[in-house]
């Protein structure tokens, strides 16, 4: 059994700490049960169940840490995985930055993020629900390639200064490629929630379909400099790749987009329009997260950029330690506030713009600015007088997240998506933006 | 291991990330002694045997003990040192002509028969959303076989400490030469595989990779700037021996380069020096430049626009939702015309090379390794494909090219090493930049993308040097050179010979849903690529 209770997680811990002959010992201890269904061509490819549940042990003299894993649990094998931790950290040369384990912390349950129904989804709903898929796609004359998988797992953590913690998650993900039989239009639809209740394969492979078929026929345009409509699904995957930068230490050194020139950060600083508002909750009951962090620091509500300032970087407890600041934990996740302009509303409100359904491929280029490329696919469409003209080809785009959140224009509403190279969910608007470069043509459908 | 583990291994402060998804404690010792294999035949007949008693028309069973160590230190200090072990067992099925598929790490008898039930299960439970049944190529057994990893130096043999002390020294090297950062890591990777099907083959294999690597940071703090300078490094399919330097394994380039030996504290301290001549380096002026790429930075162009495109699952489509498709499609592969590149376009798929990733004694579906051409005198000649493929191209048998990178993940087409040839006429990276007029020398991987169907593509290098007139006159900044596949292998102007010819590698490619990683190398020598659009990346925020 990969999901142990909170109380069986503890008691396997605390045996854990009870080898321990170290100054100090963290063990963490997590299982998962993950099963997924793969599709191609409108039939299964491939599908598998895998369930796992490993430990891992720190043991630390002074400042000499190192670590082992396991995934046995007889007492043999738990002395026998601290014992190895510990030979190596013996080995280890001392890490001045190594910061002494915490006590007991103040930590919440967060049982939202726990549903039951996703725990129990068995192969047979799992072929059921790619199977409307699948329909949905034939009856649009359209070959669908997709994706289901269903994790439940959990996560406890224990050191010998006494502190516990512990939580579990399930989370269901979808995505699904339509595309027609003669490769002139492709259409893409992802969805991810803890509840497989509001997975609707169906609804989302119709989505897909109508992508699919609307981009038949694109028209090519000169690359340059255009307004454009970021679906959400698009915002995500290239807002995502800027939150790393939220790190203090890399910005305090001179190397990220948050540094100053002469040393210092841009803590405090406008960095975007004052339209941003960013910040993690994993109490936000659509997007529930864990409530501690790897190190056992609680997880609350925290803020990075409000009316488009950045309030807050994360601090690691040793660069906290160093700048006399309280430690904050980096993102937990991302939620950025919209409006209740619907799609349609943003799409009436421009005069000459593209509709971006989704992005791909997004890579750093300069890491000083934050510039990214990557190309647009899966329905990209010319807007004229507040109308969707025609779908256009697709096209690279060399564009920094920090210039595009300066260039807002206008938000839409705020809803749950993915990051499609991440697999994480995010709550982020439509967005239109002014001035977003493209820089080239692509053939791609 | 997934490359995001590996990325929580390296960047962790020791108990401030969240755990890697598999493990089991590795002593040194231990980890040499691979498992009985009389003790593996017994598990993988209690599987074959299981699965088939429950209907099963094939099955394969791979016992799995993948070990990874990662030692990674930043500046003076040591961030972080961990072994870890995952073992365990895959079980694949055919079931009424589909695919299933189970894994467990719990292997006892009991266990191993539940989970090939589990995998029959599966199998049929899809069978009913399947359109046409699995067709396997002939594939005849081996019996009982072994192969392993020619290294000469078992890199996990070699002391903590001795890779410490090497890693500190890098860094060492780096700050006293006026780097302001250094993060420095080593990669080991042993695969001990076993593999047993219901063709009678039961395949006992031993493989070891390793990837040295660093990232020099120099700072301006007047100006605000920055700039990195990687290693040059190769990850391999070696042991230790790659970390001995060899002046004979030495390229004599603009500076030097390295072929099967690498120069670590040579190449820190070059790294450093050119990371602050970055610094000061001029913005490139966008246009038409005629490129001289060196194999550090072009074996990830190879990677991306001639590895991929070639991939048989995702021309059928089974890649559409994930990793793309590709424009190099059946209809242009069956008119034995289309020019994927110019005549001096050769590419060669292998299983085989000595000291690459891909290089295995028999994949992950127990079929012997080998290499066959894939662009010949520029044309598109073969893909890459697996025993469920190997029909579609009418092929007698598969091409080698299953892996999994798990016990627990399914095996399915990976990219084998795909290589570019050398050019017959004698010809140092030198001697070609002395016919270029204006052009760049770029070296060293750095920015990449490319689209879903292999077209359209964008890369940037470590190192970027103006040619003017056959001279190398000072380093660029900025410089990405953004191309469409086939236009960029039809202006291939001259391939140094094969004295130039080196691997780089990518130690984890991603492709698959689940996500699974594979080592895949790309040999080929410095090259020249006529009249390529350069674009100017740099920005102010």
């Amino acid at each position: 059994m990969a999901i142990l209770t909170k109380e069986e997680a503890k008691a396997l811990l605390a045996k854990v700490m009870a080898f321990s002959k170290a100054e100090e010992c963290e063990a963490r201890l997590s299982g998962s049960e993950q099963g997924n269904i793969r599709y191609a061509l409108n039939a299964v490819s491939t599908a598998g169940d895998v369930s796992t549940l490993s430990l891992f042990v720190s043991s630390t003299y002074g400042k000499k840490t190192a670590s082992a894993s396991i995934n046995e649990f007889d007492d043999a094998s738990l002395e026998k995985v601290v014992r190895r931790a510990e030979e190596l950290a013996r080995l280890a040369p001392d890490n001045p930055e190594r910061m002494p384990a915490l006590g007991p912390q103040d930590i919440k349950d967060n049982p939202a993020q726990f549903i039951n129904s996703t725990a129990a989804l068995t192969p047979e709903k799992r072929a059921e629900m790619v199977g409307q898929s699948i329909k949905a796609a034939k009856e649009a004359k359209l070959e669908a390639a997709g994706f289901l998988v269903n994790t439940s797992g959990f996560s406890a953590m224990m050191n010998s200064k006494g502190l516990y913690a512990y939580d579990k998650s399930t989370n269901v993900n979808f995505s699904v490629t339509t595309r027609n039989a003669d490769g002139t239009g492709s259409g893409y639809a992802a969805k991810g929630f803890n509840d497989v209740n509001k997975m609707d394969t169906l609804a989302a492979t119709k989505v897909a379909a109508s992508k699919a078929n609307g981009s038949v026929g694109a028209k090519a345009i000169e690359p340059g400099k255009y307004t454009v409509i970021l679906e959400p699904l698009a915002a995500a995957y290239i807002m995502e790749n800027m939150f790393g930068g939220f790190d203090a230490r890399s910005a305090d050194e001179g190397r990220n987009y948050m540094s100053k020139p002469g040393g210092a950060n841009r803590l405090g600083e406008q960095l975007f329009d004052e339209k941003v508002n960013i910040y993690s909750d994993p109490f936000h009951p659509d997007l529930p997260g864990s409530t501690w962090t790897g190190e056992g620091q609680p997880v609350n509500k925290m803020h990075w950029v409000e009316k488009g300032v950045v309030k807050n970087l994360g601090y690691s407890r040793y660069w906290a330690q160093r700048k006399n600041v309280a430690a904050v934990p980096g993102p937990s996740n991302i939620i950025m506030d919209g409006t209740n302009a619907s799609l349609e509303d943003l799409i009436k409100g421009t005069e000459k713009g593209i509709l971006v359904s989704r992005f791909w491929y997004i890579r750093l280029v300069d890491a000083q600015s934050m510039l990214l490329t990557g190309l647009t696919r899966d329905g990209t469409y010319y807007i004229e007088n507040g109308q969707i003209k025609y779908p256009i080809k697709n096209m690279r785009f060399n564009e920094s997240p920090v210039i595009m959140l300066n260039n807002v224009d206008a938000l839409g509403r705020q809803e749950r998506t993915i990051g499609t190279e991440s697999g994480r969910s995010l709550l982020i608007p439509a967005m239109r933006i002014r001035d977003f470069t493209f820089t080239s043509l692509s053939d791609a459908v | 291991m997934k490359r995001r583990d590996f990325i929580h291994l390296t960047g962790m402060g020791l108990g401030a990330a969240a755990m890697p998804a598999f493990g089991r404690s590795v002593s040194i010792e231990e980890a040499l002694i691979p498992v009985d294999t009389v003790l593996k035949k017994r598990m993988a007949d209690t599987a074959l045997n299981s699965a088939k008693s429950k209907g099963a028309t094939y099955v394969d069973v791979r016992i799995g003990r993948y070990l990874n160590q990662v030692v990674a230190a930043r500046e003076k200090q040591v961030q972080n040192i961990s072994n870890t072990e995952s073992y365990g067992m895959g079980v694949r099925v055919i079931v009424n002509g589909c695919w299933g598929f189970a894994a467990t790490n719990n292997l006892t008898t009991d266990s191993i028969a539940k989970t090939a039930e589990l995998a029959v299960r599966v199998a049929r439970a899809n069978a009913k959303l399947m359109s046409e049944p699995v067709q396997l190529a002939p594939q005849k057994g081996y019996g009982e076989v072994n192969w392993k990893t020619p290294i000469i130096k078992n890199a996990f043999e070699v002391s903590i400490q001795e890779k410490i002390d090497l890693l500190l020294g890098v860094n060492n090297l780096a700050l006293t030469n006026g780097a302001n950062f250094i993060n420095s890591q080593l990669f080991l990777v042993n695969e001990q595989k076993y593999f047993a099907s219901t063709e009678g083959s039961y395949i006992d294999q031993d493989i070891h990779r390793l990837w040295p690597t660093f990232t020099v940071t120099k700072i301006d703090r007047t100006t605000g700037r920055f700039e990195t300078r990687n290693a040059l490094s190769a990850p391999r399919g070696m042991g230790y021996e790659y970390l001995l330097p060899d002046k004979s394994e030495e390229v004599q380039a603009h500076f030097p380069l390295y072929r099967n030996r690498y120069h670590i504290l040579e190449d820190v301290r070059l790294a450093t020096e050119q990371a602050a001549e970055k610094l000061k380096a001029r913005p490139v002026e966008p246009g038409k430049y005629d490129l001289v790429i060196d194999p550090s930075q072009l074996f990830l162009t190879i990677h991306e626009s001639v590895g991929h495109p070639t991939e048989l699952d995702r021309v059928l489509g089974y890649e559409a939702n994930y990793a793309g498709t590709s424009f190099a499609t059946l209809d242009k592969w069956k008119t034995g015309q289309f020019n994927f590149g110019n005549k001096l376009v050769n590419f060669v798929a292998d299983k085989t090379e000595p000291g690459s990733l891909g290089a295995t004694g028999y994949d992950d579906e127990g079929v012997k390794t080998g290499e066959w051409d894939i662009i010949r005198n520029g044309v598109l000649v073969n893909y890459q494909a697996t025993r469920d493929q190997a029909h579609i191209l009418a092929l007698k048998q598969s091409q080698g090219c299953s892996y999994a990178d798990n016990w627990d993940s399914i095996q399915f087409q990976r990219m084998p090493n795909v290589s570019l040839q050398a050019g017959r006429e004698k010809m140092s990276a030198m001697d070609m930049i002395k016919g270029v007029e204006k052009g760049i020398y770029m070296l060293g991987r750095s920015s990449y993308s490319i689209d879903q169907q292999r077209y359209n593509f964008q890369f940037g290098a470590q190192l970027c040097y103006e040619i003017k007139n056959g001279q190398i006159t000072g380093m660029l900044k900025d410089v990405a050179y953004q191309s469409n596949t086939q236009e960029f292998w039809n202006s291939v102007g001259a391939i140094c010979d094969k004295s130039d010819y080196r691997l780089g590698g990518s130690f984890s490619d991603g492709k698959g849903q689940p996500s699974q990683v594979s080592a895949v190398s790309h040999g080929c020598p410095t090259t020249r690529f006529n009249g390529v659009n350069v674009i100017n990346t740099g920005r102010k925020i």
